[in-house]
């Protein structure tokens, strides 16, 4: 069969479909910048929803609760982290407009605040966070105030137990507790949270589960859930929840992949073609070619072969799990354009022996090497065209994991990307308008 | 230790135990030798400081010899080797998969030594049938193109976890007899030619425990010469060599595949289940508690292997490991592997000692015999003149043990056919069930079970998330029993998840690699398990 390529151009292609991925998007559409998004859908439904920007230094025990002074402190112990590249005014400008798009499709966000949240896990543990949704913020303010709570799982629900939680919790929280419920109409077997999260955007089983709740509450006023209140209208099915039983209502992450991760999959890819975005989700790129006039990426889908033209490109590939970067037995490669890989000496040196260890390993240092305005450097150190740039944990020097700036790196990276892609356009612009000119 | 601590103890905070026998080392030789007393009526208590196979009985290919392999180097042990072989698989059969063995010679190997493979084998009783190479690679596909002798043998593979916990419930079965994981040996205590008693040490509940039995076996496997030592006993004498192997994804074939040459590193291709193990390098060690893989032992297992079986070379691997095996007698030999393969049972009477004795060396086929020929040196000194009944009673097929068996858990939560059974253990089918039964089965039940107790009693943590997802999953269940409650569950998980780490950080590449990413993303990004201490 003779299969015909669909051709697309616009002015930047995004690759990568992780946070990095849609923060750029979105940054993009707001700019009206003519973009396409393509790239496998990275690891997005893993993430909990919390959005970290700093939650530890290096090789320090305690956890950071001033994440802006700690971001001056950062720039002390390691200068080459991509986030000291980044004025803190324009981390701040990011994470506002990021959460403020989130909220505006249906998903409440907490403000920026000055301090970092101290937000709960399914664990019992605590982890430090910037901004939380708007279904999970109430959690980490009744911990803070000691409200007497009842934290409910179901039958049926595997990987998160109430009675964990609290008992982890239980020091720190006195009149914490814990009940077991059984899903409406879920009775057998075992249930799922995405199954779970579907449910509840019928009135009928809000209605039903707010009967539950009110029941199990006791004589608490406030009760937490594991997330899986609603997948497109959380705020909505959690403030109708709250309304139905009179309490106060959160929710907690669960193991991935987990509800509020898929939640922003699904949004992104609904609501970012209604932006004007070309988006092609799902699907791998298969490779990139840089000529005089920009970019283009080859791909294919279900229809057959795909060709992007583009003046720009922003890789947000991410690292392993996405497949932005490659581990081999004997070294570390980058996966589209085989840019160099700043890396430990040999594999030896990729992890230490304790895995838990609070140094982390040196493995998760690797990546990519960038100039000012996030441009991969070639392997003679040049930058490698002028069109390209990169954003998100693909970037060396960062260890996203032990510092807990997994989001902010990808947000604010990629703010920082697309502000350079707007002037590279509008550089090019001029050009070809003057050189219109010069002919006229 | 001072005496007025030992006088201190025989007071009443000390737990004190009486039995006919006490062995220490629970290895398959000890489990072994705790059966073949209780089929003698004989009570026994077998302690280890660890738990169940934590050793080198644990640590190796999970391979039945035929024997061929050291028919060149050692005929005496192929010869054991074979008559086990054919005995385990009769009385055994649970714990066995019949798979064969091939040997196979690829270009660059000795043509000598491949051509008077079968005399050798014969030599020594061993069935071995020429097959054409052609042949060779019709039975398994993924043998080299540079094949061109191969062999057929009577090799298969056994599940040494499963092998002694059957061994140690049968004997509870029959007798009073007891297991005591997490129990250390500390030291002896001794009059005129006898032991009087054994004080130990609960490793998890640090209580003291005082052992008095009529008979003391060591059956500590590469610790042996340590345990002799706190008898007094210098005549036991060992070698220490480190092997190290790795665990594939998937299984590559269905065979046992043995490089057809005097035994090298890197020569065994042993399926298991769903996986296949790949060894093994040889290394003299001295350090006996911390023999961890080192990449440069991998790349070299890899580079052997790929000889015979070249899809080695692009395979998934999930985990490599390393245990110390105990060798006897000391050889000019570099890398230990020259030494005997034999096994020595040590009376210690040239010691000065009448009621304790040390069996060591050997190997894993050989296990039985080992027990057996301990047993009767131990009977015959306690006047008990049943003779041994292993080589005719079956191993009993007990239900706590299935679930070490690889592809048995899918198979009993299908045929249980019970939704509300939730699977723990995703890659590998282990439900809520199973965790239950092994918390209430397994010998230590009484303490808190920790998850690596559970991993050793089942598959779960085994397949391709290592127990990265699991791990939490059942912590998370032993949290909603009860068992956990409070943090330290959650130190259970991060020690579970340290432990496993520990074989897999030399085989991180490919997709290991993104698996690893996202369970340390969720262990120490979200759960702060990196940072439990400051918590």
């Amino acid at each position: 069969m003779n299969e015909e390529t669909r051709e697309f151009t616009s002015d930047l292609a995004i690759i990568g479909s992780g946070i990095a991925g849609f923060a750029a998007a979105i940054f993009a559409a707001g700019r009206k910048i003519d973009t396409a998004q393509v790239g496998n859908t990275g690891a997005i439904a893993y993430t909990t929803g919390y959005l970290d920007l700093l939650g530890s230094l290096e090789a320090s025990p305690a956890a950071i609760d001033k994440p802006w002074d700690g971001l001056e402190q950062l720039k002390k112990s390691q200068p080459a982290h991509p986030l000291c590249k980044i004025p803190a005014a324009d981390i701040k400008e990011a994470f506002s407009q990021f959460t403020a798009f989130l909220g505006n499709c249906g998903i409440g966000y907490t403000a920026l605040q000055e301090t970092n949240i101290t937000a709960l896990t399914p664990a019992g543990t605590l982890k430090k966070t910037l901004c939380v949704p708007a279904t999970m913020a109430s959690g980490p303010k009744a911990f803070a105030d000691k409200v007497p709570c009842v934290i409910i799982d179901f039958t049926g629900l595997k990987g998160f137990s109430a009675r964990q939680v609290v008992a982890n919790l239980r020091d720190k929280w006195p009149g914490l507790s814990s009940a077991r419920i059984t899903f409406p109409e879920m009775d057998r077997g075992e249930i799922y949270p995405e199954v779970m999260a579907r449910a509840l955007e019928v009135p009928a089983t809000r209605q039903r589960l707010a009967v539950l709740l009110r029941q199990a509450a006791g004589g608490a006023k406030c009760i937490g859930l594991p997330a899986l209140l609603g997948m497109h209208r959380p705020d909505l099915v959690r403030a109708e929840l709250e309304t139905l039983t009179g309490l106060q209502i959160f929710e907690i992450p669960t193991m991935p992949p987990s509800v509020p991760g898929i939640r922003l999959r699904e949004m992104f890819e609904q609501v970012l073609p209604q932006r004007g975005i070309t988006l092609i989700p799902q699907q791998k790129v298969l490779s990139v070619l840089f000529d005089t006039d920009g970019a283009l990426l080859r791909l294919r889908d279900n229809y057959g072969p795909i060709a992007i033209r583009s003046r720009a490109v922003i890789l947000a590939t991410g690292r392993f799990l996405s497949g932005g970067l490659l581990a081999h037995p004997d070294g570390i490669t980058e996966a589209l354009l085989e840019l160099p890989v700043t890396q430990p000496g040999c594999r030896t040196d990729w992890y230490r022996n304790g895995y838990t260890d609070r140094r982390g390993h040196a493995i998760h240092k690797a990546g990519i090497e960038v100039d000012e305005t996030f441009r991969p450097l070639a392997k003679d150190g040049q930058v490698y065209n002028d069109g390209l740039f990169a954003a998100g944990i693909i970037l060396a020097h960062q260890d996203w994991i032990r510092s807990r700036s997994g989001a902010g790196i990808a947000i604010a990276t990629a703010y920082k990307t697309v502000q350079a892609v707007e002037k590279l356009l509008q550089t090019t612009r001029q050009e070809t308008t003057g050189k219109g000119d010069s002919h006229a | 230790m001072k005496p007025s601590i030992i006088d201190q103890r025989s007071q009443t905070d000390v737990l004190i135990l009486e039995t006919d026998v006490l062995i220490i080392g629970g290895g398959v030789t000890g489990a072994g030798i705790m059966r073949d007393l209780a089929l003698r009526g004989l009570n026994s208590i077998l302690i280890d400081k660890r738990d169940l196979c934590a050793g080198a009985s644990g640590g190796n290919h999970g391979l039945l010899h035929s024997g061929a392999r050291y028919v060149a180097t050692d005929p005496h042990s192929a010869i054991e080797c074979r008559v086990e072989n054919s005995l385990l698989k009769r009385l055994a059969p649970q714990c066995i998969e019949e798979t064969g063995g091939l040997f196979v010679a690829v270009e660059g190997d000795d043509a000598g030594f491949a051509a008077k493979f079968p005399a050798l084998c014969a030599r020594a009783g061993i069935d071995c049938r020429e097959i054409s190479p052609a042949e060779a690679r019709r039975l398994e596909p993924q043998l080299s193109e540079k094949l061109y002798k191969a062999y057929l043998v009577p090799d298969a593979t056994v599940d040494p976890f499963r092998l002694a916990l059957e061994n140690v419930a049968h004997a509870r079965m029959l007798t009073t007899s007891s297991y005591r994981p997490h129990t250390e040996l500390t030291d002896f205590h001794m009059e005129g030619d006898r032991i009087i008693a054994a004080n130990c040490r609960d490793g998890r509940s640090k209580k003291l425990l005082r052992i008095q039995a009529k008979q003391y076996v060591n059956a500590g496997g590469a610790w042996a010469m340590n345990i002799a030592r706190l008898a007094g006993c210098t005549d036991v004498n060992l070698l220490y060599s480190k092997g190290t192997l790795l665990i594939s994804h998937d299984r590559l074939t269905r065979h046992v595949i043995n490089r057809l040459r005097p035994p090298a590193d890197g020569d065994i291709l042993v399926p298991g289940g769903t996986v296949s193990v790949l060894g093994t390098t040889s290394v003299r060690t001295d350090d006996l508690d911390n023999a961890r893989p080192t990449v440069a032992e991998i790349d070299h297992n890899l580079l052997e292997g790929v000889a015979m079986v070249p899809a080695l070379a692009t395979a998934r691997y999930i985990r490599a490991f390393s245990r110390v095996r105990p060798l006897l007698q000391p050889t000019d030999s570099k890398d230990g592997r020259e030494a005997t393969r034999g096994f020595a049972l040590l009376d210690h009477t040239n010691q000065g000692l009448t009621n304790f004795c040390t069996i060591t060396g050997g190997k894993l086929t050989t296990f039985r015999l080992m027990a057996e020929k301990t047993s009767d040196l131990v009977a015959r000194r306690l006047g008990n003149s049943v003779a041994c009944k292993t080589t005719q009673v079956p191993l009993l097929d007990g239900m706590a043990c299935r679930w070490t068996e690889p592809g048995a858990a899918p198979r009993f939560w299908y045929h249980a056919n019970n939704a509300d059974d939730m699977i723990l253990c995703e890659c590998e089918m282990v439900p809520q069930s199973a965790i239950d039964e092994i918390v209430k089965c397994a010998p230590g039940a009484e303490e808190e079970m920790t998850l690596e107790a559970i991993a050793l009693r089942s598959r779960a943590g085994k397949g391709p998330c290592q127990g990265s997802f699991c791990g939490i999953r059942i912590a998370s269940y032993l949290y909603d029993r009860g068992y956990y409650h409070d943090k330290t569950g959650l130190l259970h998980m991060r020690d579970f998840f340290n432990e496993r780490f520990k074989g897999m950080r030399t085989v991180i590449w490919g997709r290991q690699a993104a698996q690893m990413e996202l369970a340390e993303a969720l262990h120490c990004g979200l759960l702060g398990l990196d940072n439990l201490d400051n918590d």
